[in-house]
């Protein structure tokens, strides 16, 4: 056989391993899922039929999906770019000389190494009334008693200052490897020609970190549609889905109230949300990005 | 004004001194030349000067203004440094600007300085590309741009030619020398290299251990070394530093004037200085032959002291040859070998 057929068959075979994983984890469950949102839910005694976009029908006039995702954007619109612009401040902070870096590194990391789980325990006692941590202080400068995760208005934004406790720390780690990359003759050129710190920051390190801020913002949106651990340690959903997300409302639609279909539906359209997002990211703002 | 004045300039970090009691003087104007082997504080100096560094005592005067305590910005200068520090996600011009555009200089005059300076290095139909887009050279013109259209009367060089083949380094220096000429730049130079000091100094500072070695002009650091290390590290081949052994002394026996003769010598000798010889020379073993085009270096032998002689054109001998050598009182160089330091020969000597 010529060679080239040879190279041919060699690289396939190289391929071949990561193509199965891929293929089995990942592509054949989105055309399953796709596959499963055209059918009803079967049972035993009424067998799964071939109903076409009802489905999608019943997801356009659902008012808990309408809330849940709602709940969903607000949530990423504040975890994402507050936990992303802390992650840059805490790396700037310890990427200088200041007294007691390695502690201030390692506390601005440890978050990141408790599991969610846990994590949710240690906010749930914060946010429990009267004798949890925040009431306890409130009320020690005299301030009244709350229920911050039974209020559905304060109890998605104490799950959004929880995740940014939690998810900062980490990205942290990818800007201070970034910032170490620089080039200290950079700065001090900044120096040189006259730069403030601002100026500098704005017109060369903001810049130069694109390609971390890309990659961390891309995570935390991916975050922000994929962590629910904590939901169902502390508020599983409530009151009122005032703190559901859409993760979690396919997780019970398929695993508490066994609607697998409805739930393959909704899963069809979170992995189109995210498809979307990661196109826009990827497509549009790459190509504003300076990769060295 | 725009002299440049150390005094008694100390640095260290911790317990290691860089610099020990640096004094010196960098006239208005002129290019000074830091010389020396790595780790000589050549470097340290020149961020002092800058800014970068803050001394541990002593003071820095730039012109009439005592800048020691003063930030880079405040100082008026420019720097190009090693790697040039270009800002790779910024293209030409905006590298070129980025100093005008921190200190607000307005448009109209930042459109006219970017001309001039990209007038100056050539570098009209690069303004749009990015760093990364260009050669080693042109990477260096834009770092001197970015020193030329801040206007300032200091430019302070990092070895700004160590990253380019031996070919461009030669043109960069030439053009480097012929801008800060004509722009009348006070420009304190840093570099390992002695060809590049020698060809484009008014003066040279020669360092060693965080110490000055010499301070002169080209000529006077080649014709007049103050110390043993000068004369080894200027000059290329090095000066011959040679012991004064019994057969070395028998050598140039009849030249070194009875004033000095002593045991406490080292003689300095350049191996362009030593003759061949038909008759009062002295008899060594040729080691070595090296043809250069231009030159042949001839390495010889006396006991245990080898040295290096060159002659121009091509001479040839078989390794092990006896040959007679010699050179003149004027050529001969001495050092004390306690401290390295230059004996003048009383009535001789350049």
């Amino acid at each position: 056989m010529p060679r080239h057929y040879w190279n041919h068959i060699n690289g396939w075979l190289l391929v071949l391993p990561a193509v199965f994983m891929i293929g089995l984890f990942t592509h054949y469950p989105i055309f399953s899922t796709i596959y499963h949102s055209l059918f009803s839910t079967g049972t035993p005694t009424r067998p799964s039929i071939f109903t076409g976009l009802e489905n999608y029908s019943y997801l356009i006039e659902d008012d808990i999906f309408r809330k849940v995702l709602m709940n969903n954007i607000i949530y990423s619109m504040c975890t994402v770019p507050l936990s992303v612009a802390m992650a840059l401040g805490m790396a700037l902070l310890v990427n200088r000389s200041i007294v007691g870096r390695s502690l201030v590194r390692m506390s601005f990391f440890t978050p990141t190494v408790l599991p969610m789980i846990a994590v949710a325990n240690i906010w749930l006692f914060f946010y429990t009334p009267e004798y949890g941590l925040f009431d306890q202080i409130s009320q020690f400068f005299g301030g009244g008693a709350h229920n911050w995760l039974g209020n559905p208005n304060t109890v998605l934004y104490c799950l959004v200052v929880m995740v940014i406790w939690k998810e900062a720390g980490f990205f942290m780690v990818f800007y201070l490897a970034a910032l170490q990359q620089l080039s200290p003759e950079l700065h001090e050129a900044g120096k040189v020609e006259g730069s403030s710190n601002w100026y500098y920051f704005r017109r060369v390190t903001f810049p130069l970190l694109g390609p971390t801020t890309l990659f961390v913002t891309v995570n935390a949106i991916i975050n922000s549609f994929k962590l629910v651990d904590h939901l169902v340690i502390m508020t599983k959903g409530g009151p009122d889905n005032a703190s559901s997300l859409l993760l979690y409302y396919i997780y019970e639609n398929a695993f508490s109230f066994w609607d697998t279909s409805y739930a393959a539906t909704l899963t069809v359209v979170l992995v189109l949300i995210l498809a979307l997002v990661t196109i826009i990211q990827f497509a549009i703002v790459e190509r504003r990005i300076h990769y060295q | 004004m725009s002299a440049i004045t150390l005094t008694d300039v100390c640095k260290s970090w911790d317990d290691f001194e860089a610099l020990k009691n640096i004094n010196f003087t960098c006239e208005e104007g002129k290019l000074l030349v830091l010389l020396g082997p790595s780790g000589c504080g050549k470097s340290t100096t020149l961020r002092l000067i800058a800014g970068l560094e803050s001394p541990t005592s002593g003071s820095i005067r730039i012109g009439d203004r005592d800048v020691t305590n003063l930030p880079p910005v405040k100082r008026d200068i420019s720097m190009v440094f090693q790697n040039y520090a270009l800002f790779p996600h910024l293209n030409v011009a905006e590298n070129i600007l980025f100093g005008l555009k921190a200190r607000k200089v307005n448009k109209a005059e930042q459109e006219k300085r970017l001309k001039d300076a990209a007038g100056i290095l050539g570098l009209d139909i690069f303004l749009g590309r990015k760093p990364a887009q260009l050669s080693g050279g042109q990477r260096q013109r834009v770092a001197l741009g970015r020193a030329i259209v801040a206007h300032v009367p200091v430019c302070l060089m990092d070895e700004p030619l160590s990253n380019l083949d031996a070919k461009l380094r030669q043109e960069m220096r030439q053009e480097i020398r012929s801008l800060q000429q004509r722009l009348g730049m006070t420009m304190v130079y840093v570099t390992h290299d002695q060809v590049e000091a020698m060809t484009i100094a008014d003066k040279i500072i020669l360092m060693k251990d965080g110490g000055i070695e010499q301070h002169g002009t080209p000529a006077e650091l080649y014709n007049k070394p103050a110390t043993a290390f000068t004369g080894n590290f200027i000059g290329n081949p090095p000066m011959n530093i040679l012991k004064p052994t019994k057969e070395m002394l028998s050598l140039c026996n009849t030249m070194i004037p009875d004033s000095v003769r002593g045991e406490k010598l080292l003689i300095g000798v350049r191996p362009e200085n030593i003759e061949l010889r038909e008759e009062d020379g002295c008899e060594v073993t040729v080691v070595a032959t090296e043809y250069l085009g231009a030159d042949t270096l001839i390495t010889c032998r006396v006991k245990e002291q080898t040295f290096i002689l060159s002659r121009q054109g091509r001479l040839v001998f078989s390794d092990g040859e006896t040959i007679k050598v010699g050179w003149s009182l004027e050529h001969t160089h001495l050092f004390n070998s306690a401290d390295g330091k230059r004996i003048e020969l009383q009535g001789g000597g350049k």
